[in-house]
């Protein structure tokens, strides 16, 4: 800019100037030029501080711009506080008659309410999470219930062990299958399903360690060892050294094409018990008592199955998951009259070798129609196998361990007008109990608050 | 002595499982993948966990993408909350310490570009909102350009090796994604001030850049789904102040856009959003050259 207005007045300079004698011009020549060198190094001078002047200029909004990107954290004195949510949870449930509704032909864990029949609330779940410092994270999981607060979970994870290895301690859901590490705020449906149910009660927890690696393939394979107290059903608190449970598997997993992905797994649980309680009746419906002592195998084969077009699951996707366990018991059983004024089968207190053979499985599938609403059905179903007590059929002392089947059908909808809540409707045919099948409705709601969950497999 | 070094490389080898032939980068976007290309050329191998027609905000931290990550050497991902659903999953089951945040394997790309939209107000009922910012940054080639000059840094630190070899792709990068700038600069000076429909507020960045002027989101909060008289109400609005057309990322649903676009009769514009979108956006240059195109395209 500058340049083109210097030549263009010296252009004009040149035109305006008088007219001088041929022998002047050599020397007037001369002294233009030389006046053009002074200008044209001027010239050179300007543009070069100009750009000097740029660059500075280019610089000072760069660095503006880094400041914006990356501006000053605001110290806060919670800026280290955990990360909390709260998950409250409640249902509305329309139930049979009947008091109970124990599954026939199995000894399960005590203290197994039945749902409330009417409006209750499954109480509040309560969750902390932060990272500890640079080598541990740590988490925990509270359950908070009328004159209760129970520890659901409470561990520390390393974070920096490094090739492949994850290291977890504390009280954990176990890695095996695949329902059992879901808290019920992921269910896909309203209760528990009947093999989770007369495994573990709701799901297994070891208070111990839990030691994963994950090989370095494209293929997910990730074998896990856990050492735990085994206190938990099928086992119970012995109060011993060294590791009262101990569980052991694997999982495989990876995408086929973009639109589906797998997972799949085997798990093997061992454990024992010691005078561990049940409830249940005699073949004519007496309440009886007892309690069993031995050992516990469980074994878990799982298998999750997700679809969705172009693996885009917002409007629509299919989940198919299945589970199946085989568990055999054999120690000792003793049982005796609940109520000593009504005389059972086991009256006077009966005891002898007992063992027990059986299996069971579930599969469900839920499928997201539309955007927010999915429909789902599960069917159970439990083997009630070979149960022995005293050299015969246990079936002829305790008749709550009778030759029988259970089974259940479930029904549901739901709706989720977003990621932290769901309303759902589920509608199931229990036949869990022998002889007392029962249509059960179910209205649910579980709003979760505070940090954004993960959306695992 | 040279039999034990031997076997202690032997044994270190078995111990990282495989040979580093290459820097093994996991991305979580599209976008992130190609320009790690750019930058590394045949010194890296990438892998992509999420496509074009995936949203990332809903995205399952699936086995696959854990057994991925826990082979990187470098997570290369947008940040701002963008991958919060599954990312620190990822993270923890990895097993992986290189790929850690705080450890020089994690890279988020929003910390080196200034973000719009930061909400005024944190609060769910505000929907799916980003507290540190519009995440989208990857729909403005000068975000790009910022994020190669420090991504290009940060490769060369953890593969110092191949430093002058990333050094010297990002300044050829940055000379060629120049040029490129200039040319699609010069073709959009007519989409200054357009005024347009988006159908998730997902475009800031690319507005910003072509001074597209955005009248109405056809979500009534981020991230939830418009209801028929939410769009309704929308098209009563463009009768006050008329839009030219109405954008979409290809990930989307089509329905909400082609719904107004029926009935605004202006042209609904499916845009490639990041690298994969469609078939002419195959890399970075022709996501743009694509996005460019169908934005001069619907204005005619």
């Amino acid at each position: 800019m500058y340049r083109h207005t210097m030549v263009a007045s010296g252009i004009a300079m040149m035109l305006a100037g008088p007219v001088y004698a041929a022998d002047d011009l050599s020397s007037i020549r001369s002294e233009i030029d030389q006046l053009k060198q002074q200008y044209e190094k001027r010239i050179a001078e300007l543009e070069s501080r100009l750009q000097v002047a740029e660059a500075k200029v280019d610089a000072a909004q760069q660095a503006a711009s880094e400041a914006l990107a990356t501006p000053a954290p605001v110290p806060r004195s919670n800026s280290f506080n955990p990360d909390v949510s709260l998950i409250l949870q409640g249902q509305y449930a329309d139930l049979g008659n009947a008091a109970s509704q124990q599954i026939s032909g199995f000894l399960t864990p005590e203290g197994q309410a039945r749902p409330s029949k009417g409006f209750s609330i499954d109480g509040a779940e309560l969750m902390f999470s932060a990272n500890i410092d640079p080598l541990f994270r740590g988490s925990a999981i509270l359950t908070v219930n009328d004159e209760e607060v129970a520890v659901e979970e409470a561990w520390f994870q390393t974070l920096g062990l490094g090739n492949g290895f994850n290291l977890k301690g504390g009280r954990f859901l176990s890695a095996l299958g695949y329902q059992n590490e879901q808290h019920p705020h992921a269910w896909d449906f309203v209760d528990n399903s009947l093999v989770y149910k007369t495994l573990f009660g709701e799901h297994y927890s070891q208070d111990g360690l839990q030691l994963k690696w994950l090989a370095p393939t494209d293929l997910f394979v990730e074998p896990f060892l856990e050492v735990g107290r085994g206190a938990g059903f099928p086992g119970t608190d012995r109060n011993r050294n060294g590791a009262g449970a101990v569980a052991a598997g694997f999982h495989l997993g990876d995408d086929v094409g973009d639109s589906n992905s797998w997972r799949a797994g085997l798990g093997y649980l061992s454990t024992k018990a010691s005078e561990r309680s049940f409830e249940g009746s005699d073949p004519l419906g007496v309440d009886v008592t007892g309690d069993f002592s031995g050992k516990s195998r469980v074994w878990l084969a799982d298998f999750v199955w997700k679809w969705a077009p172009n693996g885009n699951p917002k409007d629509h996707n299919f989940k198919f998951a299945g589970e199946y366990f085989h568990r055999d018991e054999s120690g000792t059983l003793n049982c005796d009259d609940a109520d000593p004024l009504s005389p059972s089968s086991c009256a006077g207190g009966i005891g002898g070798a007992y063992s027990s053979s059986q299996s069971g499985f579930y599969a469900q599938g839920v499928y997201q129609f539309m955007p927010h609403l999915r429909t789902g059905y599960r069917y159970d179903k439990l083997y009630r196998g070979n149960v022995d007590f005293l050299g015969v059929d246990a079936a002829a002392t305790i008749g709550s361990l009778s030759k029988y089947n259970p089974s259940r059908h479930s029904m549901m909808f739901d709706w989720s007008p977003s990621e932290f809540s769901v309303l759902r409707l589920q509608y199931s045919l229990d036949k869990s109990a022998e002889g007392q099948d029962e249509n059960q409705w179910f209205v649910q709601y579980i709003y979760s608050l505070g940090a954004h969950g993960a959306h695992k497999f | 002595m040279n039999k034990l070094k031997f076997s202690f490389a032997v044994l270190s080898l078995l111990a990282t499982g495989a040979v580093h032939a290459a820097l093994n980068v996991f991305a979580c976007e599209p976008e992130w993948a190609a320009l790690v290309k750019e930058l590394g050329g045949d010194e890296v191998k990438v892998y992509a966990a999420t496509t074009a027609l995936q949203d990332p905000h809903h995205i399952q931290a699936r086995p696959s993408l854990i057994a991925k990550m826990r082979q990187a050497d470098l997570v290369v991902c947008t940040g701002a909350e963008l991958e919060i659903g599954w990312l620190p999953v990822l993270l923890s089951e990895s097993g992986n310490a290189r790929v850690q945040p705080g450890q020089s394997g994690y890279f988020e790309a929003v910390h080196y570009v200034p973000l719009l939209e930061k909400p005024a107000r944190l609060d769910r009922a505000e929907g799916d909102v980003h507290a540190s910012g519009n995440p989208h940054i990857q729909t403005d080639p000068h975000n790009i350009a910022k994020v190669a000059t420090a991504l290009a840094k940060v490769m060369a630190q953890i593969d110092s090796e191949h430093a002058a070899t990333y050094d010297k792709h990002e300044q050829s990068f940055q000379l060629r994604w120049g040029q490129a700038m200039k040319v699609w600069e010069a073709k959009v000076a007519d989409l200054k001030g357009v005024p347009v429909v988006v159908q998730h507020d997902a475009f800031p960045y690319l507005e910003n850049w072509l001074g597209l002027k955005r009248v109405a989101v056809l979500e009534p909060k981020p991230g939830v789904d418009p209801s028929v008289s939410y769009l309704a109400a929308v098209l009563d609005g463009l009768k006050a102040s008329p839009a030219k057309m109405v954008l979409r990322a290809a990930y989307q649903s089509d329905r909400p856009s082609r719904w107004l676009s029926e009935r605004a009769s202006i042209p609904a514009v499916e845009l490639p959003f990041t690298v994969g979108g469609n078939t002419k956006a195959n890399d970075l240059y022709g996501l743009f050259d694509d996005t460019v195109d169908r934005l001069l395209g619907a204005l005619k």
